[in-house]
């Protein structure tokens, strides 16, 4: 699993995001944005950094990081597979995709394989809804997927 | 002449190989030593031709596709940068069929044009509606959208104008025009598409939109899960800020107006209005109660006006060629064009912009071809996971907004998603409850509890326990739900599971009975 960073760097390195952002009108979201591209995460210490700069509460700024799916309380894995799983994918048999995945990987959706390679998940409309079933791996975006195109997926994943 | 190669970037073309295709094309290139610019355009929309390459000759463009990597040699044997003939041959883009049965009026550029080339842009059109609002008084402008019988495009379908005027006539210190880019609906993409392939349009449209309500700044909320949108804004902003298209003096006129782009973080229910606004201000995307109305409290409790990529990106062409252009197009209260996105188990995907007024049947059998699969048309899904289930028995229904609201379904966005017979319908209901419970806000109670007891009672139903009790238990918490919720997350979910218990009853019989009637 990657090394988390001492609670002293994470302060320092919020730090560093929050002076960049707090000037934007509601500067909440680009700020945990910041952090989450700095950190792969959004770190339990860096909430009361961010509560003190906007003077806000901490309650509220851990009810904004838990309201939103995209942020993670703890580090993804080195590779990130957003599987689709809406209806236009559906139609395409994105079940089954999921099912195949989940088993070629060894996990289920919201977890990370042992070796920490790639973390699963359900993403509900990537927008390829025109060429159905889709998924992204690490911000590519993928296609009609077939079995070939998971076994390459699985295969740069575990590289 | 250094010859022109278009090679789109679109995400559904990149999805599609665009970028293997794209590097094949530059090595080969080089290899021949033949110098090319390399034009790296938005998608036309019909994706099964994806990656659709383009070449400019002498006689206007030619287009090869679906272009895979392993084709590259031989187009270059052909003679493709000639026009030369290759088994992936398409002749003239706006002759392909699919293309050719259009009106582009909000598309027109896209896919045509270099998305980053604010000269391309003027060169086809671009400007020119900005341009002629900078002439006109205010009210003026707001009179002239109101004219064309613009209504929102991200679903709810309200008169475009109405909303603008109401901004114009509240007074504020400092008022917002918002986009809303959070297009979370499944089988919706024309927001994504018009943002990567034609950026320009919606920088315009929201530019117009300030001066006419006296609106200075501007943001585009654009979902995570649209990162090449959300790079492809973020340098149209830069360069039309260089050009002086945004900034304090809009085209040298004495009007203000600037804009930034920011990202969601994967809500669904940030695309309600109200709770996109509570995102922007950085707190949870928790839906609003109306009144007060975003037109009078909107954005930091400033009069704001909030419309979707695509009504805004419609305005450039009614400001250019005219209400009365506008109108022309549609039917009875529905005017003008709208982009429809053909998505799912369907042979021709693709988004098709036409004047309102074409068939389901028409746009699924016809433009759509049918279903991928061959397998014969179940079930549409039309507007998204909110949208209800039609049968082919609905396949006269007009696209309109009211004929649908009279078959008890919604247009929403426009997204059309085709199922085949292997369907399940009672699947696709509980999926619908499901989802709503996976995004709900939280904040009423019909929608929050309502969604979680839906996926419970339908499963009660898949496993025989009290069918025509529970299936009633349906029925009524649906009612509760479109009634007490607070906004269309809730309050549109018995759409999708209405829709499947009305048209298709039978895959809600128990078990026994469902597997004798196969």
């Amino acid at each position: 699993m990657p090394m988390q960073p001492a609670s002293t760097e994470i302060t320092s390195r919020t730090a560093a995001i929050i002076q960049e952002l707090k000037g934007l009108e509601g500067p909440l979201l680009p700020i945990l944005h910041g952090i989450q591209e700095e950190f792969g995460h959004v770190p339990h210490d860096a909430l009361p950094v961010i509560a003190e700069a906007l003077n806000i509460s901490r309650a509220e700024v851990h009810g904004v990081v838990t309201f939103y799916h995209d942020y993670r309380s703890h580090p993804a894995g080195r590779h990130v597979l957003k599987l689709c799983q809406a209806e236009s994918c559906q139609s395409m048999g994105s079940d089954a995709v999921a099912a195949k995945l989940k088993q070629l990987l060894g996990i289920d959706f919201h977890e990370t394989t042992r070796d920490g390679s790639v973390t699963l998940e359900p993403v509900y409309c990537l927008g390829l809804c025109a060429c159905s079933p889709a998924a992204m791996l690490d911000g590519q975006v993928i296609g009609r997927l077939d079995d070939e195109k998971l076994d390459e997926i699985v295969a740069e994943v575990r590289s | 002449m250094i010859p022109r190669i278009y090679i789109p970037g679109d995400s559904g073309a990149l999805a599609l190989g665009a970028e293997k295709v794209a590097k094949a094309i530059a090595s080969e290139l080089a290899e021949r030593g033949i110098e090319a610019k390399i034009v790296r355009n938005g998608s036309r929309g019909a994706y099964f031709l994806e990656p659709m390459v383009e070449v400019a000759t002498a006689n206007g463009r030619v287009a090869y596709g679906p272009v895979k990597p392993s084709d590259v040699k031989s187009l270059f044997d052909g003679g493709f940068l000639t026009g030369g003939h290759h088994k992936r041959w398409l002749g003239a883009p706006d002759k392909i069929p699919f293309l050719a049965k259009q009106t582009r009026l909000t598309f027109a550029r896209c896919g045509v044009t270099d998305p980053l080339s604010l000269e391309s842009y003027k060169k086809h059109g671009g400007l020119s509606g900005l341009t002629n609002a900078l002439g006109l008084p205010p009210a003026a402008i707001v009179a002239q959208v109101t004219e064309s019988g613009l209504r929102g495009r991200g679903g709810a379908g309200f008169p475009t104008g109405i909303k603008w005027k109401t901004v114009l006539d509240t007074v504020g210190d400092r008022k917002y025009i918002v986009c809303n880019a959070d297009e979370g609906d499944s089988g919706t993409f024309a927001d994504r598409m018009i943002m990567e392939g034609d950026p320009f349009v919606l920088i315009e449209g929201m530019t117009i939109a300030g001066i006419a309500t006296g609106a200075t700044k501007g943001f585009v909320y654009v979902r995570s899960e649209y990162p090449h949108a959300v790079a492809v804004m973020n340098k149209a902003v830069e360069i039309a800020r260089k050009a002086g298209v945004l900034g304090a003096s809009v085209l040298g006129s004495p009007y203000a107006f600037d804009m930034e782009i920011r990202v969601g973080a994967g809500a669904y229910v940030c695309g309600e209005e109200t709770a996109l606004l509570d995102s922007l201000e950085g707190k949870r995307g928790v839906v609003r109660a109306k009144p007060p109305l975003p037109a009078h409290k909107g954005l930091f409790g400033k009069p704001t006006v909030i419309n979707n990529v695509i009504s805004l990106a419609s305005v450039p062409v009614i400001m250019d060629k005219g209400a009365a252009f506008y109108k022309d197009f549609g039917m009875g209260r529905s005017r003008g064009t709208i982009p429809i996105q053909i998505a799912g188990n369907v042979k021709y995907a693709g988004l098709f912009e036409a004047a309102f007024g074409m068939t389901l049947g028409e746009i699924v059998d016809e433009i759509g071809g049918g279903t991928a699969t061959g397998r014969p048309v179940k079930a549409v899904q039309v507007g998204g996971p909110l949208g209800a289930y039609f049968p082919r028995a609905l396949f006269d229904t007009p696209f309109d907004y009211e004929a649908f609201a009279a078959k008890d379904g919604l247009i929403g966005h426009a997204g059309i998603v085709v199922f085949d017979d292997t369907a399940d319908m009672l699947k696709q209901a509980r999926f619908a409850m499901e989802f709503c419970a996976i995004e709900s806000c939280g904040k009423c109670t019909p929608c929050r509890i309502g969604s979680t007891r839906g996926v419970e009672t339908i499963d009660k139903i898949a496993a025989g326990i009290e069918p025509e009790k529970n299936l009633a238990l349906v029925t009524d918490l649906c009612n509760t739900m479109k009634f007490g919720s607070l906004c269309a997350l809730g309050g549109f979910t018995p759409y999708p599971v209405m829709s499947s218990i009305t048209h298709f009853p039978d895959d809600f019989k128990p078990a026994p009975v469902r597997v004798a009637a196969e």
